[in-house]
């Protein structure tokens, strides 16, 4: 039981850490400062909620296990974030679209969240859902500033949609170990979310001038630990010195 | 110019805009406090001005309520005039209550 | 106006801000007030953007998640800096666009400092506590200083900062109270931070050309050299708590001065490195157009995008 939430947590707090991270490699190279300070902004929830829910995992799992020894010591496999918040930052199109794409369903899901039985992880989705309803919006209104803001611009977003498209499949997915956890009240039933997912997706970009893509092959993989060639170049950054200089404190 | 003239006035004024104009951003630290002037920033819109407002200058908690305004909309007064501005009320103390003596026993008026 | 009437204006200016009033932008100034100022303000505002880089190499680095959200916001504060000194210097008539033109085609300077690599995690550490510690000697004073916008951004830079050399110092605490290969890591940040941080404070007094006229105008309240010394006396006991050497051979107390004395800088390091030809110019510099110029896409269809919503709002009134 214990395990599951414990494995459960990961599933949740994985995308958050992959998504601050990718986010936080762009601190500093934004198109204007304004927007550099916003997507910061973003990457400090994200990262945020992230050590709140591998704070309670480490309590879970005992053995004087630390948030960071989850965060950072794992190999690949075990880490179990969707394909779509590791995708890289190819240009500031894709850095929307990513963002809108997630944070649509990550609100959602933290709805949902915040009645889980489980008390810690309803806290933090409380806590969360104020600040993903910010991105929400944040990322919505850009999709819609770049799908109807010049000839370029539309290309660029409707290229990064098309692309990333693929991915938001995975997150209506159930692993075997969700599934104990929904029956339990504890974890949410992310296949109930995928109606009004889509739906407000659609309206967005529609909203936006884009196409809703028509694409109906999906990628998958990432909740099983089964992730885009992109990610062990994530983990080398992020686990660089807690490989290079095991047991110490920072 | 007719109201129609004056429209399409603005609208080349739009259209001839390239950069992200200024903002003034006027934050209430807390209710019961007036909104005080905080910076400027850049946005395109009144929009993007707030959510660009909340992500600059509301970083650590400092505020409740936020007022943008494009900075071209402010009529600043010139100091070139502040002695007709202001030198005028220097000399009229008799605004101000010690302007009047009162008795020593009074003491709370 | 005649030459008469100038001088006259700039006698009256000068006894303003002996008299400690400060100077608002559309107040009347000299020409070379409004030059150095925007000068000054946008060499600093340079520096907070430059200054992102070398830290924000670590972001993805850093050892651990306390440590990633520290550095995160402390990099993204440096933006903010940024920002606000830039919209001082534009309250002089002078848009962000063009600072940045300048910035970007090297006519612009900013600290020399950020054009040293930061190569290990203590780097975050050597730079949060040297060059921020610097910094800081630099700008409490420019709190007060006589351009009221200026004064006003360095006050909200000053509070925001306070944060950032404990950050640091508390990382270097961190390492030299770890193992032996953490403390070596310390050590060795120390070595190639601590000269470049004494450079940083400028030209000795003999050879810097702005600071009598910056001391009138409250730019500056103390000499480089006054500065350095402040500096040192601040840092060396720091270090010796820290239990890492400074690396200067020559550093001794002076019990008759009550100051420190130290060895020679390399100035011949520093003018190279001002002049272009240190270890990152190119880098950082680059890091920075290309941030631009990828960002120009972005920039225009948002402002596309709000002349739209704006042009078919005025339509529905048409």
């Amino acid at each position: 039981m214990k395990k599951n939430v414990y494995q459960y947590i990961l599933s949740i707090a994985d995308n958050s850490l992959i998504l601050g991270q990718r986010l936080g490699e762009l601190c500093g190279h934004g198109p204007n400062l304004e927007t550099d300070i916003a997507l910061t902004n973003i990457s400090l929830d994200l990262l945020g909620q992230t050590r709140s829910y591998f704070q309670y995992a480490a309590l879970l799992a005992g053995d004087d296990k630390t948030e960071d020894d989850i965060a950072f010591i794992r190999i690949e496999r075990e880490y179990r974030s969707i394909l779509l918040v590791e995708q890289p930052n190819t240009h500031f199109g894709y850095v929307i679209a990513r963002q809108f794409l997630f944070d649509v369903y990550h609100l959602l899901f933290m709805e949902k969240l915040q009645f889980s039985k489980d008390e810690t992880l309803s806290a933090i989705a409380k806590k969360g859902i104020k600040e993903v309803s910010y991105h929400e919006r944040f990322s919505s209104d850009w999709v819609k500033r770049l799908g109807d803001g010049t000839e370029v611009s539309k290309l660029k977003m409707q290229e990064a949609i098309n692309d990333l498209w693929r991915y938001t499949d995975e997150m209506f997915h159930v692993s075997a170990s969700d599934k104990a956890m929904i029956s339990e009240g504890i974890g949410v039933d992310v296949v109930a979310l995928k109606e009004r997912y889509y739906a407000k997706v659609t309206e967005v970009l529609s909203d936006a001038m884009l196409e809703v893509p028509e694409g109906k092959y999906f990628q998958k993989g990432g909740k099983e630990g089964i992730h885009t060639e992109h990610m062990g170049y994530i983990l080398s950054d992020l686990q660089y010195m807690q490989r290079s200089y095991p047991n110490m404190k920072w | 110019m007719g109201s129609r003239g004056f429209l399409w006035f603005l609208i080349i004024d739009i259209m001839s805009k390239k950069n992200w104009p200024l903002w003034e951003i006027f934050v209430r630290s807390k209710n019961g406090l007036e909104h005080r002037h905080f910076g400027s920033l850049h946005a395109t819109d009144a929009e993007m001005a707030m959510e660009n407002a909340r992500d600059v200058y509301t970083r650590r908690n400092e505020g409740v309520s936020i007022w943008v305004v494009e900075s071209k909309h402010i009529t600043a007064s010139n100091p070139e005039n502040n002695g007709e501005l202001f030198e005028p009320a220097q000399d009229k103390v008799y605004r101000h209550p010690t302007f009047y003596t009162l008795p020593d026993e009074i003491k709370h008026m | 106006m005649s030459e008469e009437n100038i001088k006259n204006l700039e006698e009256i200016f000068e006894a303003r801000i002996a008299r400690d009033e400060k100077i608002e932008p559309k107040d009347w100034m000299p020409e070379k007030y409004r030059k150095t100022h925007i000068r000054q303000m946008s060499q600093h505002a340079h520096s907070e953007i430059i200054g992102m880089l070398p830290e924000g190499n670590w972001i993805t680095r850093a050892p651990s998640l306390r440590r990633k959200v520290a550095l995160l916001a402390k990099v993204q504060d440096e933006a903010g800096h940024g920002l606000y000194l830039y919209s001082a210097c534009e309250t002089l008539g002078i848009s962000r666009d063009e600072l940045y033109d300048q910035l970007h085609s090297g006519k612009a300077k900013y600290s020399s400092i950020f054009n040293y690599p930061t190569v290990s995690w203590a780097d975050m550490g050597a730079v949060g506590w040297l060059v921020d510690g610097a910094a800081i000697i630099n700008q409490v004073p420019l709190c007060n200083t006589s351009f009221g916008p200026y004064a006003r951004a360095m006050v909200r830079v000053c509070k925001e900062e306070s944060f950032h050399q404990r950050q640091g110092f508390e990382i270097m605490l961190s390492l030299c109270r770890g193992s032996k290969e953490q403390k070596a890591m310390a050590q060795d940040a120390l070595n190639r931070w601590w000269w470049p941080s004494l450079m940083m404070l400028g030209p000795v007094d003999a050879e810097s050309v702005h600071t009598e006229q910056s001391m009138k105008w409250k730019l500056k309240r103390k000499t480089n050299d006054e500065l350095r010394q402040q500096f040192i006396d601040q840092t060396v006991p720091q270090a010796d708590l820290l239990g890492i050497t400074v690396p200067d051979p020559d550093l001794k107390w002076n019990e008759e001065t009550g100051h420190y004395d130290f060895g020679e800088i390399d100035w011949d390091e520093f003018w190279q490195v001002v002049k272009g030809h240190g270890p990152c110019n190119k880098e950082r510099l680059s890091a920075r157009v290309n941030a631009w110029d990828e960002g120009k896409w972005v920039r225009d269809a948002a402002m596309a995008h709000a002349e739209k919503k704006e042009l078919n709002k005025l339509k529905e009134v048409v």
